[in-house]
């Protein structure tokens, strides 16, 4: 819905202002805060006598990008649908042993592990989808009860990593071209496409419409279960490929990869803090990769300062808490100014 | 006129399955024929049963509480702490914790209700801050002791005449349970539901949603407390006591019929959903299931209970009203 509306926004009072302004959308919020950071953690990691921003800065934010910007892709898609995904951590877990354990070394056996894990992903997906639509199940009691289920069978059969990948694959974890590691590039590449996927088509037009107003969107004719399960398949699939470069990192699959990173409940707060709206229908790909860099950002500078561990949780709390504030403030002057929020 | 017990809407399906799960106890369990195993249970149950409890008055007033796990490991941790064995620090320090659970509940509804962010996003944040926090206070790992008289209340006894001995926790549990039942038929806790079924009505018939819902949080704070001092003295001092409670109390309101949204349910269903889920364990544990599977079958229990109770109620709901949506997480509208 929300898309529509912003598009059509110009014509109203908002057409009056000068037109190259520069609107604080969240997006432009997000990026403003993270150049603010990057200069103010160079200026504080320098007066330590470092560099932030050095070949290995770049190389260590964007790495531990890499991981979280491809499940918060995922769980973007998710919460624009107006649902969430709980169950992804533990998918990244089994998706990175099944890739680790259908490769077993074998360089041969890349190709069909990569594809069996994406396979058994996009099933969980299905699965998520339809237990919300046909079963009516709410979202987070539906996806909580897929992630339970997978944690039974994580820990039912394995005890700690398992599965070898070949050398030859290991080359997506740490190949570089220059200072970026092809790894980072790819995870851009798949947030391209979500965002062409979300803005330029029909079903990505679908996903805001269904978060924004599910009845109004069914009312209107868009197919909303279809529209749901969609979502969830892909977001599920991203956190397929999340494990797939976890195992490739790792060299094998661990269980709990996933959960011991909390991709779950870190995906959620990248993606809120990233600007889109928890209960859907607002937002994009790009503000959530903007939220990722910036936690990757405040790992890095809190490394370089050799901050305390349990630090950096209570800044990360603070943060989130404090941005999704500042957004429902400039939501709630823009309502009160008159325009179509 | 036929005297029907007065249930509140979605009570029966959880109470039946409590029964079912205790007759299995009973024909399972040989330590199930007489009272004292269930009383046993019931000692065992009771944090998790106060925890949901107290996520049910956020929950049935349309917001969610993450914090309470990270809430019940730091009221544990700084109790151990700032006791360290010291006999005579046990009361103050149990108001400490009681008035910290307090505190971490009113910061939740205050966020929530004035700055206008989902309580989801809120509580998550404050589970991350609590557990960040807990932990750079103590370096890294729990210290100090907790102290007999503070443990009494999670392990001890007491002796009631006519019943004898009687867990502590048990006790507590009760009057908790009857207290939160007279609540909610009061005007407030009416009020509460209501806040959670349609906000602009409440509005606009002069009902105050925000402090409703701080209400709502404050009391899951402090019950999280309670939760923490029963825990701690039933299980010790550890950094991982309240490691996925917040999510195991979420699906005790959820198994009792409560409606993830708010506006429906009952308190007494979402506590009886959290002993079913004790009672689930401890069955599953006789039957000699091991342990890893315990989580999966809690999973395929949940969503049974949840498309249960939208798909088998949804047609009597739609003869009365409309149906609210089911497919959005809606948390705290803002």
């Amino acid at each position: 819905m929300s898309t529509v509306q912003q598009r059509t926004a110009p014509a109203g009072p908002a057409a009056a202002r000068p037109a190259l302004r520069l609107r604080l959308t969240p997006v432009v919020v997000v990026y403003l805060a993270l150049v603010t950071l990057l200069v103010v953690g160079s200026v504080l990691v320098g007066l330590r006598g470092e560099v932030l921003l050095d070949q290995a800065g770049i190389l260590n934010i964007l790495t531990r990008s890499t991981a979280l910007g491809l499940v918060a892709i995922g769980q973007t898609m998710v919460i624009l649908t107006g649902s969430l995904d709980l169950s992804v951590a533990y998918l990244i877990g089994l998706t990175s042993l099944i890739a680790a354990e259908t490769m077993a070394g074998q360089n041969g056996m890349i190709v069909p592990g990569v594809l069996l894990a994406l396979a058994v992903a996009a099933a969980v997906g299905l699965v998520n989808g339809l237990v919300i639509t046909v079963l009516k199940a709410n979202a987070f009691i539906a996806t909580l009860g897929v992630a339970l289920i997978l944690r039974g069978y994580l820990e039912n059969n394995y005890t700690g990593p398992a599965g070898d990948v070949p050398r030859g694959f290991q080359h997506l974890g740490y190949d570089r071209i220059g200072p970026l590691p092809v790894a980072a590039l790819l995870m851009l590449a798949v947030a391209a496409l979500a965002w062409w996927y979300l803005s330029r088509t029909r079903p990505g037009y679908h996903m805001y419409a269904v978060g924004g107003d599910l009845e109004v969107a069914r009312l209107s004719g868009v197919p909303t279960r279809r529209v749901v399960v969609t979502a969830h398949v892909l977001c599920s699939l991203a956190a397929g490929l999340t494990g797939i470069y976890l195992a490739s990192r790792l060299g094998s699959g661990a269980p709990y990869v996933g959960t011991d990173a909390g991709y779950d409940l870190e995906s959620i707060a990248a993606v809120v803090l990233g600007g889109t709206l928890l209960a859907g229908g607002r937002g994009g790909v790009i503000g959530t990769i903007g939220g990722v860099l910036i936690l990757a950002t405040l790992d890095t500078i809190f490394d370089d300062l050799e901050v305390d561990p349990f630090f950096k949780d209570v800044v990360r709390g603070v943060v989130l808490v404090t941005a999704v504030a500042l957004y429902a403030r400039r939501m709630m002057a823009d309502r009160t100014r008159g325009r179509l929020t | 006129m036929t005297w029907r017990p007065r249930l509140a809407e979605g009570t029966a399906p959880v109470l039946v399955v409590l029964l079912l799960l205790l007759v299995g106890l009973a024909i399972v369990g040989p330590a199930y024929d007489e009272p004292s195993g269930y009383l046993a249970l019931l000692k065992r149950a009771a944090p998790l049963m106060i925890l949901a409890i107290g996520q049910y008055f956020v929950i049935v007033s349309g917001g969610f509480d993450l914090s309470v796990g990270a809430l019940v490991t730091a009221g544990v941790v700084i109790a151990a702490r700032l006791i360290d064995g010291d006999e005579s620090a046990t009361t103050p320090v149990i108001l400490l914790v009681l008035g910290f659970g307090v505190l971490v509940g009113l910061l939740n509804g205050l966020i929530t209700t004035k700055l206008l962010v989902p309580s989801f996003i809120v509580t998550l944040g404050m589970l991350l801050v609590l557990d960040g926090a807990t932990f750079l206070w103590t370096d890294g790992a729990p210290r100090g002791a907790l102290s007999a008289g503070f443990r009494t209340f999670g392990r001890g006894a007491l002796d009631v005449p006519l019943l004898g001995e009687i867990p502590w926790s048990v006790l507590i549990l009760l009057a908790i349970l009857v207290a939160a039942a007279l609540f909610m038929r009061s005007g407030t806790g009416r009020a509460l539901v209501a806040a959670g079924d349609n906000e602009a009505a409440v509005r606009m018939s002069g009902g105050q949603v925000d402090r409703l819902r701080l209400l709502g949080f404050v009391l899951s704070g402090l019950l999280a407390a309670v939760a923490a001092i029963l825990l701690g003295g039933f299980a010790g001092v550890s950094a991982q006591v309240g490691s996925g409670l917040e999510f195991r109390a979420i699906t005790a309101v959820v198994l009792g019929g409560v409606l993830l949204g708010g506006g429906r349910g009952s308190v007494v269903a979402a506590a009886a959903g959290a002993l079913s889920l004790e009672a689930l364990f401890t069955l599953l544990n006789l039957l000699g299931v091991s342990g890893a599977l315990e989580s999966a079958v809690q999973g395929l229990i949940i969503i049974a209970a949840v498309a249960y109770a939208s798909l088998g109620g949804g047609l009597r709901q739609r003869l009365r009203l409309r149906p609210k949506q089911c497919n959005t997480v809606q948390p705290a509208p803002s």
